[in-house]
């Protein structure tokens, strides 16, 4: 669409005095080769009515990087060309008249070595109030080596996770305790011990349970290492609960996560709505502390869900990964939350691949190298039951922590009964897999004969055997693999 | 009590040919598969001994399960796993692990717990089986 020729103007004439366009003032290089060093970014723009694409794009770049609206003398002080953000490359979204994908490279140079907050506010800090843009979203970015290098990563890692729960070849099972607000310490520790000693490896505190009137956070923290200490025991297995350590301060959360790390808790949880710096203090905390960091993806919906506007899911997991958590939850594709299948393929590869290839049908735009920095544990949460194993194998995988919650406590003989129906459910899937069965097809033939030896699971199938939740995803990839010709 | 480490302990014991079907899997993935006992089972007891080497260059089922048969004459009355080991740049650590033999009687932990300052406890888990010196545990099975 664009005619690929640079229109920066050069010389004495780029700095006089006034406006000029973006496209003119050096932002807008479509023979520009992005170096191996250069941080990628890929906005979707959708301009306002009557501006050129070519000239929003280029203000994004401008805006993102060292422009301002009008000329400034003061940028013949600096290596000023070197600095710029490049807009390389605009295409028309497919299917999406008026949406373009932007490609623009950064120099490494704009950023600071292993800051999660100082990439965001050059790439996401300024652009998406743009005037001249109806709406923006960053669709994915491709971070370079040498940058990657500067980040700790997952305190943890998924490999070393396991290792230290002695539990390999089979997804990891968690459960949301619930009801998520209004339980008592005492109680609360009732719901852990039960799904702990029924057979789940891990139960989690939800989002919003920090320090509530109901249930303050040493009450909570006293009696879910109980029943942690206790279902290990009758079990002979590693167990353990996220403690939810989210609080108003960075002293309050260190408070209690140093509390949790003296009681001998594995693992603490925090909310993404702590912000990028706070998420990376707890990382680098975890790390020194040899404990798991789950994060809980709170509020991210509010930017990523809609394709038009704000930030891919995708990017949020690279940052992550980058922040160096352990834990993140990426989507059940067949649960009650938002989740296309490829959509979903996508950010999981982003979470546990060393190497991620362009992949345009399950969204992911560019090659991505993560230089051995330690893969992320994807957790898939929200509207999930027993009946369903056969499919989250094999959408999610066996690196995955599966979290049944009300699949576990709705369970109507009780949340042990509920615990071991997922847990024979799932070793009976990954036993009858690892056969070479078709488990895909005959899951449900496969569940059916372990539940002849399990009535929990006989129970639990019986309950939810109807539930689904089909509805339209609202992010779905742009591209459409197509069949190839045979040759 | 039944332990419930490994891949597999919430379904019956594995027959052979089951164990067969997953030693095979591991194979066909190109891992090394490893025989191990103890008669320590505590959950926080990673070193459980080797029955010799893990079997790097074996790539049939068959032979694997000689090994178990014998590695069971020995020391049938103990916990006996099976592991599948990923040598594989950024794994390099067990991908699979499963119990394929246990004593007829699994006595369990006991929980130790003592009391510290501001209603702390300090835990302990204690295995039954390890009153008993190394060797003796399952002796009068």
């Amino acid at each position: 669409m664009n005619i690929q020729q640079s229109m920066t103007v050069r010389g004495k004439d780029r700095y006089k005095s006034g406006v000029m366009e973006y496209k003119r003032m050096g932002y807008w290089e479509p023979n520009y080769e992005p170096k191996d060093t250069d941080v990628i970014a890929l906005f979707r723009v959708t301009p306002q009515d009557g501006v050129d694409p070519t000239e929003a794009c280029a203000a994004l770049a401008g805006e993102s990087s060292t422009a301002t609206w009008t000329v400034v003398w003061t940028d013949r002080l600096t290596a000023a060309e070197k600095y710029r953000a490049k807009c390389y490359r605009v295409d028309p979204v497919p299917n999406s008249p008026g949406s373009y994908f932007a490609y623009i490279a950064y120099d490494l140079d704009l950023f600071e070595p292993g800051s999660i907050s100082n990439l965001t506010a050059s790439i996401i800090g300024n652009v998406f109030g743009f005037k001249p843009l109806k709406a923006l979203r960053l669709e994915d970015m491709r971070l370079p080596v040498a940058y990657v290098k500067t980040f700790q990563g997952p305190a943890t890692g998924i490999v070393v996770e396991r290792e230290r729960l002695d539990k390999f070849g089979r997804p990891l099972l968690g459960a949301t305790v619930k009801p998520k607000l209004g339980l008592s310490g005492r109680n609360y520790g009732r719901v852990v011990y039960e799904a702990l000693k029924g057979g789940l490896d891990f139960t989690k505190d939800d989002e919003n349970i920090n320090s509530q009137p109901f249930m303050h956070w040493r009450e909570r923290f006293l009696y879910c290492m109980e029943a942690v200490n206790r279902a290990q025991a009758a079990t002979g297995e590693i167990k353990g609960t996220y403690l939810n350590v989210t609080a108003a301060t960075m002293e309050d959360m260190y408070e209690r996560a140093e509390f949790a790390h003296e009681l001998g808790s594995n693992i603490v949880m925090i909310d993404l709505v702590i912000g990028y710096t706070a998420i990376q203090s707890m990382a680098k905390w975890a790390r020194r502390n040899n404990m798991i960091l789950h994060l809980h993806r709170a509020g991210h919906s509010t930017y990523t869900r809609q394709r038009s506007h704000g930030v891919s899911f995708r990017v949020i997991a690279k940052w992550m990964r980058l922040a160096g958590v352990d834990h993140i939850h990426a989507g059940t594709v067949v649960g009650k939350l938002e989740g296309d299948p490829n959509t979903t393929r996508g950010y999981y590869d982003i979470c546990r691949e060393d190497l991620n290839p362009m992949q345009l049908e399950h969204g992911v735009f560019f090659d991505q190298n993560w230089a051995s920095l330690n893969k992320l544990m994807p957790v898939a949460s929200g509207g999930i039951h027993a009946g369903q194993m056969h499919q989250l194998l094999d959408l999610l995988g066996e690196d995955v922590v599966l979290q049944f919650g009300g699949g576990t406590i709705g369970h109507p003989r009780g949340i042990q009964a509920g615990a071991t129906a997922n847990r024979v459910a799932l070793e009976a899937m990954i036993l009858a897999r690892n056969e070479g069965r078709d488990y895909v097809h005959e899951g449900p033939e496969i569940l059916a004969k372990a539940a002849q030896t399990c009535t929990p699971l006989r129970e639990a199938l019986d309950v939810w055997k109807d539930v689904t939740f089909n509805y339209e995803s609202t992010d779905a990839p742009d591209f459409v693999p197509t069949p190839s010709m045979a040759v | 009590m039944r332990v419930t480490q490994g891949c597999f302990s919430f379904l019956p014991d594995l027959t052979d040919e089951q164990i067969a079907a997953q030693v095979q899997y591991c194979l066909d993935k190109g891992w090394a598969v490893n025989i191990e006992f103890t008669d320590d089972p505590h959950p926080r007891n990673t070193y459980w001994d080797m029955w010799g080497l893990p079997m790097f260059d074996l790539r049939d089922a068959a032979g694997i399960m000689k090994e178990l048969a014998d590695c069971r004459r020995v020391y049938g009355d103990r916990y006996i796993r099976i592991s599948g080991f990923d040598s594989g740049h950024g794994w390099e650590s067990v991908r699979i692990s499963f119990i394929v033999n246990r004593p007829r009687e699994e006595p369990g932990f006991r929980l130790d717990r003592s009391e510290a300052a501001g209603r702390n406890l300090r835990y302990a888990t204690h295995s039954y089986a390890a009153d008993r010196p190394e060797g003796e545990r399952y002796a009068d099975q």
